[in-house]
């Protein structure tokens, strides 16, 4: 097999395109399964007999949490490629991931508390889980910060990159938290010995949510990423041929 | 035909220069331990200073003091010899860029870690700690110390290149440190209450054996980025 198409993407005009042609498609994918997703979550899913109503803002808490975790990794895995290989569309890619990233962390956390208050009966407790979720949340704000703080961007692409890498060692501590500490936070529901531990009815609502989550990230990442590269190229002749092409 | 020293020999002349250097300017070391026994005196100041609270308190007063003075010391790691051009000399001298800084790490360390190290026994006896428990506070210090050096050579190396750097070195190096903080204070308030402490001081061993396998490698890249 060929993988002179991976090398493609490498390319800041064959990138922009991409970006440009599959970001649309990935937001209508996304907004419709948010309305299915939302559908099948508030209205046909069973009430819970233990926790009632509250418990439907899983349908927002877990993708959420989910997608922060997912964006971390892509932007760390991004980071990688773009410092080892010097793809410079790939320090976009990762200086993408970092704002969707830091807003799915933030919305994990606060739909978490507004979870907690009628279930736990706390908005907030120090537990091993909310704390490393919420480092992951300073980890990105360190990634941006550091990011803006050096002027010269190449250094700037390859000094956050390594930050990107060395803080990789957070997402197993968040992911593995709540089974290697006594945690108030229960453990994984949907991936588990035996299967998923709730019902089908409650389950597909889930799935289609997390999906949805995902194609908004990407939707979200890609339109990012292509206004990092028209930052990036605004100098490039091929952008100017571009912009007079669909213009 | 090579002439060449070995990496060690040239990281043993580094740290030697390091030290010399270090002698010839006593107050540049010493404020960091300055800093730590301040701040630790702060807090018995701040609370109310009744013996078994003070004793509850030790631990989290000893690592909170020791992570505060380290990161300050930090400031002090690659800055003048990236200033005068020194970093730049290691990184043409053909020798193992990491092993120079590692190196230079490791004096780091001497220099300040190990006074505090020194020190973190005596904080937690005049916090009201029983004798017995400074072997335990000891071995303790020494592996957190090692691996606060080590990580924060990192963010020392990442934030060499920024105008504020002080701040920025803080929200970069905290989130990681994170672990050294919980298993430090943990192992630490075993000791103090006389427990069996051996998985706190194990976990601090690993994150000590893991952070002296990877963070060099990591900071040597940071610093040769910031040097572009």
């Amino acid at each position: 097999m060929s993988w002179t198409w991976f090398h493609r993407f490498g390319s800041p005009p064959y990138f922009y395109r991409f970006a440009g042609r599959w970001a649309p498609w990935f937001l209508g994918i996304s907004i419709v399964l948010l309305l299915i997703g939302l559908y099948g979550g508030l209205v046909t899913a069973p009430v819970d007999y233990f926790q009632s109503e509250v418990y439907r803002i899983i349908y927002v808490h877990v993708p959420s949490s989910h997608l922060a975790l997912l964006s971390y990794t892509w932007m760390a895995l991004a980071a990688a490629i773009g410092l080892i290989w010097r793809i410079k569309v790939c320090h976009a890619i990762a200086a993408a991931c970092a704002p969707a990233g830091a807003s799915f962390t933030a919305l994990s956390l606060v739909t978490g508390m507004i979870w907690g208050q009628p279930t736990w009966g706390t908005w907030w407790t120090w537990d091993p889980r909310l704390i490393s979720q919420l480092f992951v949340l300073f980890f990105f704000l360190g990634y941006m910060a550091l990011r803006g703080s050096i002027e010269d961007r190449d250094r700037a692409d390859r000094a956050s990159a390594v930050l990107a890498i060395v803080g990789v060692v957070n997402i197993p501590i968040v992911k593995y938290s709540v089974i290697w500490w006594n945690s108030l936070h229960q453990p994984a529901t949907l991936i588990r010995e035996g299967g998923p531990g709730m019902p089908i009815e409650m389950l597909w609502p889930l799935l289609v949510m997390l999906a949805a989550f995902t194609f908004y990230f990407l939707a979200i990442m890609l339109m990012r990423a292509r206004v990092e590269v028209l930052r990036r190229e605004r100098s490039g002749t091929w952008l100017r041929e571009e912009l007079a092409r669909t213009a | 035909m090579n002439s060449r020293p070995s990496a060690l020999a040239a990281a043993v002349a580094v740290l030697e220069r390091d030290l010399v250097l270090a002698a010839r300017r006593p107050g540049e070391w010493l404020q960091p331990l300055g800093f730590f026994v301040l701040v630790t005196v702060l807090f018995p100041l701040a609370l109310d200073p009744e013996p078994s609270r003070l004793r509850e308190l030790a631990p989290v007063a000893l690592w909170i003091s020791l992570l505060l003075a380290s990161l300050l010391a930090l400031e002090f790691l690659f800055r003048e010899d990236a200033r005068d051009g020194t970093l730049e000399q290691f990184a043409l001298s053909g020798q193992s860029f990491t092993a120079l800084l590692l190196a230079k790490t490791a004096t780091h360390w001497i220099l300040t870690g190990l006074p505090m190290v020194l020190a973190g026994p005596f904080a937690v006896l005049a916090l009201g700690a029983p004798a017995k428990a400074v072997p335990g506070v000891l071995l303790a210090v020494l592996l957190g110390s090692v691996t606060l050096s080590l990580i924060g050579a990192i963010g020392a190396g990442l934030t060499l290149g920024t105008r504020r750097g002080g701040a920025l070195l803080s929200l970069l190096v905290l989130p990681l440190v994170m672990p050294v903080l919980v298993f430090g204070a943990r192992a630490t308030a075993r000791a103090i209450a006389g427990d069996e402490l051996a998985d706190a001081i194990l976990l601090l061993g690993a994150l000590g054996v893991l952070s002296l396998t990877l963070a060099p490698l990591a900071a040597a890249a940071a610093v040769r980025i910031s040097m572009e």
